[in-house]
């Protein structure tokens, strides 16, 4: 069942197309990647889905509902964490209900039985910045579900961790989405991250931002815990940075 | 310094401590009034501070009509109006608390505005795509953000109340550290003026600190 549809998509800034003629879907526990350099229109995609801006032509639908240049339906987590520093973390989680009207301590009470499933257990009276970056991302996802259980669009969600916290969470993330069943997009200029994650891969690339190419993983779910070293995995990532750049590593050496 | 400048111009230290204690009672029930006067009208001048910062926050419109009538109202020496307020509201509570009023508004009301008007542009977004309007977008993240300059102000406000409660005093009154500060001018006694001035300034910084309190009080996300 396709959860997610973007049909033909383009917007445009100060008269110039940024994105243009962008269509892709998101299929029921998916998780889809958008991959891109920087600036080639991936964050204007994502405004452009979530309702944030209006887009020159196209059309946006979740679970087969028009929501195109509609703002508040679909669950959208931003670069940043942006939990909020005054509240402890149960109440930044707990803001996508309490926006939809539900009073505090129902809220406390509903989010409070997935924490230990985030792996952020034992946060819940605390601040974000007595979190590391990792629980504070951990954090940010489950406030992003809270919203909406069913899609969410993820913005580089793990691009400001260091390397090793990096690691951590995308093993962490594959565990819980087992769990949780969310279909998601998101956004990455990582290649290995792309392949790592997703079922899908769409490479964004040219000026303005154009789906060059979609690519499946054919790599089932669970994944190996080794993936990243099999030789699949090396094909797969010369196959994209051939797309992406044009000509792949291995011509570089 | 003793035998250079005299006296009854500048009071030895001692001088002062003495009158101090001889006065003590005095002072007290005068800074008592003087008090009272500095926090009823620094309670309304907070309340009207913060009215015309989420006027002027939810209405372009109010900004450019509020704005510059604020700025204009603290051009205007408080020395000079002082008079005029007791002309027209008379020797009682009224006029003293109408000048604090007008001294402890304005930085309460630029600090908020200002608070307000510097939110994360990405939290706004955030908020927005979680459907919130504005006036939960208000509560939740505009007025907590103003936090912490709104204590910065209200730190400046309270020392502006005392203050303003003084000179209000000064031009008419009955009570109050003010109208002592006034008896004791006229009769040269130098030493209780100081003793009074001394007064003044401590009861500011005690304010201050208790504001500093509150302030850390209030924001609990702060604490290491």
């Amino acid at each position: 069942m396709t959860k997610l549809e973007v049909r033909n998509v383009t917007v445009s800034y100060e008269n110039k197309h940024v994105i243009e003629d962008i269509s892709l879907n998101l299929k029921e526990n998916e998780i889809v990647c958008i991959l891109g350099v920087s600036g080639v229109g991936k964050t204007t995609l994502f405004n452009a889905i979530s309702g944030l801006i209006k887009v020159d032509a196209g059309q946006v639908f979740l679970e087969g509902e028009e929501v195109t240049e509609k703002s508040g339906h679909i669950s959208y987590m931003l670069q940043k964490d942006l939990l909020l520093p005054y509240r402890t973390i149960e109440d930044n989680v707990a803001l996508p209900l309490l926006i939809k009207g539900e009073k505090k301590k129902e809220a406390r009470k509903k989010v409070e039985k997935y924490f230990a499933e985030f792996g952020i257990a034992g946060t819940q009276k605390k601040y974000p910045k007595q979190l590391s970056g990792g629980m504070r991302q951990r954090a940010a996802l489950l406030r992003t579900y809270m919203f909406s259980k069913e899609v969410a669009l993820l913005d580089e969600p793990f691009s400001a961790l260091d390397a090793f916290t990096k690691n951590e969470m995308h093993k962490w993330y594959l565990e819980v989405m087992e769990k949780i069943n969310l279909s998601t997009l998101f956004i990455t200029h990582d290649i290995d991250e792309a392949i790592l994650l997703s079922d899908r891969i769409y490479l964004l690339s040219g000026k303005p931002g154009k789906i060059a190419k979609e690519i499946v993983i054919a790599e089932k779910k669970p994944r190996r815990k080794d993936f990243n070293l099999t030789k699949e995995f090396i094909e797969y990532k010369a196959k994209i940075t051939k797309l992406l750049y044009g000509e792949s590593e291995d011509d570089n050496q | 310094m003793a035998g250079i400048i005299p006296a009854f111009m500048l009071p030895a230290p001692t001088d002062v401590i003495k009158a101090f204690i001889e006065d003590f009672e005095l002072l007290m029930k005068n800074a008592g009034n003087t008090l009272v006067e500095a926090f009823v009208g620094l309670g309304f001048g907070i309340l009207t501070g913060f009215i015309a910062a989420v006027l002027m926050d939810l209405s372009n419109f109010a900004y450019k009509a509020l704005y510059p009538v604020l700025v204009v109202t603290q051009t205007i020496p408080t020395v000079a109006i002082a008079p005029l307020l007791v002309l027209w509201f008379g020797y009682e509570m009224l006029p003293k608390v109408i000048l604090v009023v007008i001294v402890t508004f304005f930085p309460v009301a630029v600090s908020l505005l200002d608070g307000f008007k510097s939110a994360d542009p990405d939290t706004m977004q955030l908020m927005k795509t979680m459907g919130a309007g504005r006036m939960q977008t208000f509560f939740y993240i505009k007025l907590p953000q103003a936090i912490h300059p709104f204590f910065a102000s209200l730190k400046i406000a309270v020392s502006y109340a005392v203050v303003g409660a003084v000179i209000s005093e000064w031009l008419g009154g009955f009570k109050g550290l003010g109208v002592y500060m006034t008896k004791v001018r006229k009769a040269y006694s130098f030493d209780k003026m100081f003793a009074v001035i001394f007064l003044i300034s401590a009861i500011s910084l005690i304010l201050m600190k208790i504001v500093d309190l509150i302030h850390k009080k209030c924001t609990p996300w702060e604490e290491e």
